[in-house]
This record gives C-alpha cells, structure tokens and sequence, in this order.
C-alpha cells in the first residue's frame, strides 16, 4: 500500500526542484544584479514607508481562521460516511442528520454572535 | 537493478508528466490573453510567432532576465520559501488525476509491462485521491501567507491575511460539494470514480447538479479568479501577496495560479464530467478536451462578471454556501437511500 506514495514522494521533490532551478537559474541570469537603495524600500506609493508593516489587523481574519478549523474537522467526519454509505443507508442517513443539525445549531449561533459580520 | 528500475520508470513518468503540465500552463496563459482579447474586441498578444505562438516563451525569458529585487526589511529566507510552497502546492495534486486508462505500453525494458504499476494513466491512485487533493491544496494557503507576511509591506501582509481568510473559507465549502459524488460513487479514489462514470447519462453532472454549481463557486474563489479575485485586487492592494517580488519568483506565484486553475479543471471534469471516457477518441484527447474547456469557462467568467466586495465575499461563503452545500448532502444522501430501497 506504502508503494503507491513513493511517486508521490517522487513528484513533491521533483516539482519543489524545479521551483528551486527556477529561482536560481533567474538569479544567475539577470541583468541588473546591483538594484539602488531606494528600489530595495517596500513599496507605498513611492512614500518612505511610515513603520512596520506588521502591524495590528482586525481580529475577524482570526475568528475565521478559528471557525474554519472547528468546521473543517467536523466536514471530514463526511468523507468515511460517504465513502461506505452503500451499507448504512436508512440508518446512516439518520446518524447524519443529527450530526448536521448539531453542526447546524453551531453555524446559527456563529452567525447570531455576528462573527460573520464584516462591519 | 531489478528494484532500481521500477524507480527510475517512476521518475521518468513524474518528470514527463510536469514538463507537459508546465507547458500547458504556459499555453494557458496565452489562451486567456487571447480569449480575453477576443471578448473584448481586440486583437490579444499576437506579434511573437504565428498567432502569438511564441509568446510564452518570450514571457518567460524576460522574467528570467529581469532584475532580481529582495526587499531589506523582508524576512530573506521565508520570502525565498514561499514561491516554493506554492508551485510545490500546485504541481502535486496532478499526481492524483488520472489523464488516460493506460499507456497502452507492453513491454518495459524486455518485461511485460503490467508487472509495473507505471502502465496506468495516473501517477500515483491513492485510495484517498480527494483528501490527498484537498489536504495538498490547503497547503498552498501558507505559500501565499508566508509570502505576504514576509515581504514587510502593509499591501502585502493586508493581501496574503486576505487571501488566507477567503482560501480556508472556501475550502470548506468545496470540500462539502464534492461530498455528494463520493457518496454516489462509494470511493475517494479518483480513478474509480471516473471509472464509475462510463456513459454519459452516468456522469455525476446530471446526479449532482447543485453540488456541481457548488463545486464550480468554491472552487473560483478557492483559486483566486474572478469575482472573486480580492487576493490581489489592484484598485485596494497594488497586487496583493505579490506585490514585492519580481523576476521570477514573481514568475512561480504566476505558475501556481495558472497550475491551479488546469488543476481544477482537470478536477472538475474527473468528478463530475467521466475524465477520460469518451467515444471515438482516445481517452487523453477527452481529458485535454474537457480539461480546456473548463480552463476556457473559467476564462469567460472572467471576462463576464466584475469583482466582489470582500466582506460580501466572506459572507457568501458562510451563509449561502456551506448551508446549501450541507442540503445537497443531506438530500443526496435521502435520495440514494429511496433509489437503493426502491432497486432491493
């Protein structure tokens, strides 16, 4: 079974590689090798840049990024269920349901508490 | 030797398999400058060789040769890293898609060629083709975050935080919408799956419409394309994650892209359209057909719809999609269970 993850293994080196020969090589045949300083600045507009730019950003990139991990591990439950649904039928389809109401209730209140409000 | 072989077939195969992948890619991005050209009434890159022809190749060698500019305040190494992630991201799943039923070889340096797994029109058929594809992909989302964060510009870091909120947003609901095809057909692995799909009236377009709607929303905003291209919208964030490099690492976020979109087109037809199956034809020449013609819808969209606001964009993910996503289910699931009882 292992075997069929060696031409896996096999395609992440060889496309990582090729990204890699891609960077180098580009490196090696640029024309222009010694840009001014003020090309090296971040770019703002042709402004100096005012600080850094890692700053505080708002905290609703965050709450997604949490939502998204609790319902991505509910969405793999899914994926076994489907895959041997042909026997559980009636009983299976059951079981799912109250998962998904389960799951439904959690999105409602996400949703009520306006974490997917953007305003 | 006899243990080396199989090895070296197997690199060789990996290596054909990419260089075709990265032509195509860049003929893709010479099919979208034309077909974009032609939607909008003007001519399209057309000077470089016969029909524009050689324009992939002049592209590429000018990003080669352009001057390679590595912000001071940026983070040198991870902002080397994260081109690499995402190409490495974009070229993987391919290994999964299976692109003909065999190579029609017999024999393999003077053994029957079954004895090698090699024979097959697929790299590699994991028994969890999907999950691998969705687990692959999702891993993408660091090359763009990385990228963003340590290039220490505020367009930048504003555009890869961006694009990681709406990438793992929609991943969620892509991976519910193809939920319903895995139930019909009894299996993660995309092989059987087109297998499964032998004549038109089988093909799961017509037994998951919605799912295949679904599929076709999420799987746009999952590869940053229009409307749903915020990730580097030029009127608020220069060009998003990408906006400080240049030459050719610029060149690979690029690829990527383009990468992804061949990728989910490929995705979409093995799933939902039979992949390889068809009359007449051989099976490669079907996949490449149906592979181009939804790299092409993707490409009329674009030409199609205008840009959506963000927070709309975030909206519509979590409210429309992922329920609708969790009715099909449900309803599919409801359905086969009627259509199993009913046969016996």
């Amino acid at each position: 079974m292992l075997d069929s993850y060696l031409p896996v293994l096999v395609i992440v080196a060889i496309s990582a590689v090729v990204g890699l020969a891609i960077i180098i090589l580009s490196t090696v045949l640029s024309l222009n090798k010694d840009p001014s300083r003020i090309k090296l600045m971040p770019y703002e507009c042709g402004m100096d840049p005012i600080g850094d730019a890692r700053r505080r950003f708002s905290v609703r990139f965050f709450l997604i990024g949490m939502l998204f991990i609790v319902f991505d591990i509910e969405l793999i439950f899914f994926f076994p269920w489907a895959t041997i649904y042909e026997d559980l039928r009636m009983f299976g389809f059951v079981e799912m349901l109250i998962f998904v109401l389960v799951l439904l209730v959690g999105l409602g209140y996400v949703w009520r508490k306006g974490a997917l409000q953007w305003e | 030797m006899d243990l080396a072989i199989p090895v070296i077939l197997v690199i060789v195969k990996v290596l054909l398999v990419i260089f075709v992948v990265l032509t195509f890619v860049a003929y893709t991005t010479l099919l979208e400058r034309r077909v974009l050209g032609w939607f909008q009434v003007r001519l399209g890159p057309n000077r470089v060789g016969p029909w524009g022809l050689l324009q992939p190749l002049a592209d590429g060698a000018k990003l080669l040769l352009k001057e390679e500019v590595t912000v001071t305040a940026a983070n040198r190494w991870i902002y080397l890293v994260a081109p690499l992630i995402v190409v490495t991201c974009a070229l993987t799943p391919f290994a999964v898609i299976p692109f003909a039923k065999d190579l029609y070889l017999d024999r393999i340096f003077d053994q029957a060629a079954s004895k090698f797994v090699l024979n097959t029109g697929v790299i590699s058929d994991l028994n969890v083709g999907i999950l691998f594809v969705f687990a692959v992909s999702s891993l993408g989302t660091y090359g763009v975050l990385l990228g963003g964060w340590s290039s220490n510009n505020k367009y930048s870091l504003l555009g890869g935080v961006r694009a990681g909120a709406q990438m793992i947003s929609y991943e969620l609901a892509l991976s519910l919408s193809v939920i319903g095809v895995l139930l019909l057909a009894g299996t993660l692995s995309l092989t059987q799956i087109v297998e499964a799909q032998d004549s038109v009236w089988k093909w799961y377009v017509f037994r998951q419409p919605l799912g295949f709607i679904l599929f076709l929303i999420a799987g746009s905003a999952e590869i940053g394309r229009t409307p749903f291209d915020l990730v580097e919208c030029e009127n608020e964030l220069v060009a998003g994650y990408q906006t400080e490099y240049s030459a050719m690492k610029f060149g690979l976020f690029y690829l990527g892209e383009y990468a992804h979109l061949l990728f989910l087109s490929a995705l979409m037809t093995t799933l939902y359209f039979g992949g390889w199956q068809g009359p007449f034809f051989p099976p490669i020449v079907w996949f490449l057909i149906k592979t181009f013609f939804f790299a092409f819808v993707f490409i009329w969209i674009r030409a199609t719809y205008p840009r959506l606001r963000y927070d709309r964009v975030m909206a519509f993910g979590w409210k429309v999609l992922l329920p609708v996503g969790l009715f099909n289910v449900m309803v599919t699931a409801f359905v086969y269970t009627l259509w199993l009882q009913y046969r016996g």
